[in-house]
């Protein structure tokens, strides 16, 4: 009877475990086939990725079989000047617009939950358009935008074209953090003493802080991940690591190619997770 | 019971109380820790306080009461200074506040939500408002600790406020406040949010800080037995007016208006017209039967009115009495509900509740009339209070 059912401990509720089938039980049809479906999403969508860092450890230089673990691939990847040169040119980019986004995201998101005034939600709507703008329409827009006031193409035409593109998301994030802002803990501060300035600097700012952080790093991946837009606002001299990758592809994929997106996906990964991270701390206050 | 009243001139509407203010402001303590002249607040379309007018006076314990949406929170957080008056002017310690800021304001508030700092610890909480006077940290530290101990939470300092009950909270909000000596504490519905047993705790305790501090508190309720046992005196709010303002006694025993009569406790209404006023006296009648009562305020003959009783203040009994007041009734419906008995009997076509307060005799099996039989209710012209339309 239930004397010999295992009792599971999950978290502090005691659960009794279904008994276990045996290998008679048999699998119903309609479970087999959305197993088999489950399996191929997931190779669809990870196998790819899988092979791609395979190939960056694989030692040989063309051609799909396997020819034993190297890491030359990434000890070349790290001697090669243009490609460095690239990577400086992504991380500069993507700090300065991160930096930029963030405090004209931020301050927007500010004042568009505090204030009201005529036509707000057309000027919400207009805030967060850029997300449904077509990538290379907006990179199109930029390059004429560009070119008609006579900006020459590099490091400050992307860092402006990425503060565009990533700002939006910013915004979302944090209209959606001051949507949960309880108002009265300013009110407090000021109750007890506090200017604006200082209810901002030691109550506002703080508890908006992980919010800020997150929308952060959601920036600077969005900025170090972007190849459209930066592919036609980049100047000759001012490639970022995806366009540089891309010039390189045209004369076929190498393993250094491989060693390098694999470095950017991870950096990616780690991004999104701390991002993650914090998001979920925040939420448990 | 013998009740002694004084006054009443402080039940009247407060335009009386605005007129003769003009001695504070210069310096010295002003009679009033705070006062509204003719303040009035507009939201949109909504008039959220209007017209009221009222001096608290120092070391009082004041409190607005009325039900939900009648204007008290915005009528606090015009003196705190979250609002500004639409018109009129609010006086803290005889200064006009005008636009003055918050935290320019030498009043602290008790949040319904608390609204402590979630990021900080009970003690930087509790130092906050030291800290933005500038005060050192060593002194700080010392009144902290003291204020903790006031509240008596002196152990959880170094907590944060997820990590304590909503009673603790409720301390701590409280400690907050105090730790700064205010002219002026304002509570609004800081008892809200707990639960009956700790509600009647906290009541016990925060009258008895407020005692022991001497600070002059200015206290938000819908809860009239709360406002009652807790209030020095209590302005009853409803729709954005101040109906009455008085003692407990006073607001219970001699109510200005029908509202306040309905609000405060439990009560009787016989409706009718005025047949008679005699000085103090009057007589209502009301479907054929004449009773006589206190005349209330504003009343003249011929005018609608209705008779307030309260059910503890009437009686059954067996036989036709010679006397005002007394008419026939059918016994309802009889409740033993612990404390005393709940009759209801018909009075014509209306019900009319009386109760009475249990006691050896009343245990009596044959004490209370049974549902159905015949009684007569009596009760006294000093009991009735009959008031204007
Ligand atoms: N900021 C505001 N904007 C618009 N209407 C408000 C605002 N604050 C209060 N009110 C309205 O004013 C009236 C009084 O509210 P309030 O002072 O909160 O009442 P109470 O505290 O007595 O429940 C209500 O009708 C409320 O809806
Ligand atoms: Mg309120």
């Amino acid at each position: 009877m239930a004397s010999d059912t295992p009792i599971v401990l999950i978290g502090d509720r005691a659960e009794v475990a279904p008994r276990p089938r045996g290998a008679t039980a048999k699998l119903r049809p309609g479970r087999f086939a959305l197993t088999v479906a489950a399996l191929f999403t997931f190779a669809f969508l990870y196998v790819p990725i899988a092979v791609l860092i395979a190939f960056s450890f694989n030692s040989a230089r063309t051609g799909a079989t396997w020819q034993g673990f190297t890491l030359q691939w990434y000890e070349r990847m790290l001697s090669n000047p243009r490609l460095i040169d690239a990577a400086a040119n992504s991380l500069i980019v993507a700090a300065l617009s991160t930096l930029g986004s963030v405090v004209i995201g931020t301050l927007m998101a500010i004042a568009m939950e505090r204030y009201r005034f005529r036509a707000q939600a057309v000027w919400d709507g207009l805030l967060y358009m850029p997300v449904i703008v077509p990538e290379i329409v907006m990179g199109i827009s930029l390059l004429l935008f560009f070119a008609s006031i006579g900006l020459e193409r590099g490091l400050i035409t992307l860092i402006i074209s990425h503060i565009a593109f990533s700002m939006p998301f910013v915004y979302l994030t944090m209209r959606a953090r001051l949507a949960d802002f309880d108002r009265s803990l300013e009110e407090a501060a000021q109750d007890l003493g506090a200017d604006e300035w200082t209810t901002f600097r030691r109550v506002t700012f703080p508890l908006l802080l992980p919010g800020i952080i997150s929308s952060a790093l959601l920036a600077f991946t969005l900025s170090l991940d972007d190849f459209v837009t930066s592919f036609f606002v980049a100047g000759v001299g001012s490639q970022t690591l995806p366009v540089y990758i891309w010039g390189q592809i045209r004369r076929g994929i190498t393993p250094e190619i491989n060693a390098i997106s694999t470095v950017m996906l991870i950096l990616s990964i780690v991004l999104v997770i701390l991002s993650q991270a914090l998001q979920r701390r925040q939420s448990s206050h | 019971m013998v009740l002694r009243i004084k006054s009443f001139a402080q039940g009247q509407p407060l335009s009386a109380l605005s007129a003769d203010t003009s001695i504070c402001g210069g310096r010295g303590l002003s009679e009033f820790a705070v006062e509204l002249r003719d303040v009035t607040k507009v939201f949109g379309e909504v008039v959220a306080v209007d017209h009221v007018s009222m001096g608290i006076r120092q070391g009082e314990f004041f409190a607005m009461l009325g039900p939900s949406g009648c204007g008290k929170t915005t009528s606090l957080r015009m003196i705190a200074g979250f609002e500004r008056p639409t018109s009129g002017e609010v006086y803290i310690d005889g200064k006009p506040m005008g636009s003055t800021p918050p935290f320019r304001r030498d009043v602290n508030t008790v949040f319904q939500s608390y609204a402590l700092f979630p990021h900080m610890t009970v003690e930087q909480n509790v130092g906050f408002g030291l800290e933005m006077k500038g005060v050192p940290r060593a002194e700080i530290n010392r009144r902290v600790k003291e204020a903790l101990e006031l509240v008596r939470l002196p152990q959880m300092a170094k907590r944060y406020p997820r990590q304590m009950s909503g009673g603790q909270q409720q301390r701590v909000a409280l400690a907050r406040a105090l730790v700064n000596r205010p002219k002026v504490l304002l509570l609004d519905e800081p008892l809200g949010a707990l639960d009956a047993k700790l509600r009647k705790e906290m009541q016990i305790e925060l009258k008895a800080l407020q005692r022991e501090v001497g600070i002059t508190f200015v206290f938000v309720t819908h809860d009239q037995e709360e406002a009652l046992s807790m209030s020095d005196r209590i302005a009853v709010f409803s729709k954005g007016k101040v109906l009455q303002i008085g003692t407990p006694l006073e607001i219970y025993e001699r109510p200005n208006c029908r509202f306040v009569a309905d609000f405060i406790g439990e009560t009787n209404f016989i409706e009718g017209k005025v047949k008679q006023i005699d000085g103090e006296f009057a007589v209502l009648e009301s479907d054929g039967r004449c009773f006589v009562g206190r005349a209330g305020e504003g009343l003249r003959v011929g005018a609608q009115a209705s008779l307030s009783v309260r059910p503890e203040k009437a009686q059954l009994v067996e036989q036709p009495m010679n006397s005002a007041n007394c008419y026939e009734v059918r016994v309802h419906s009889v409740a033993y509900v612990g404390s005393d008995t709940r009759v209801i009997v018909m009075l014509g076509d209306q019900h009319f509740d009386i109760w009475e307060q249990n006691s050896l005799s009343t245990l009596d099996p044959n004490y209370f009339f049974g549902p159905g039989e015949r009684a007569w209710l009596v009760f006294r012209p000093e009991n009735a209070l009959i008031l204007a339309e």
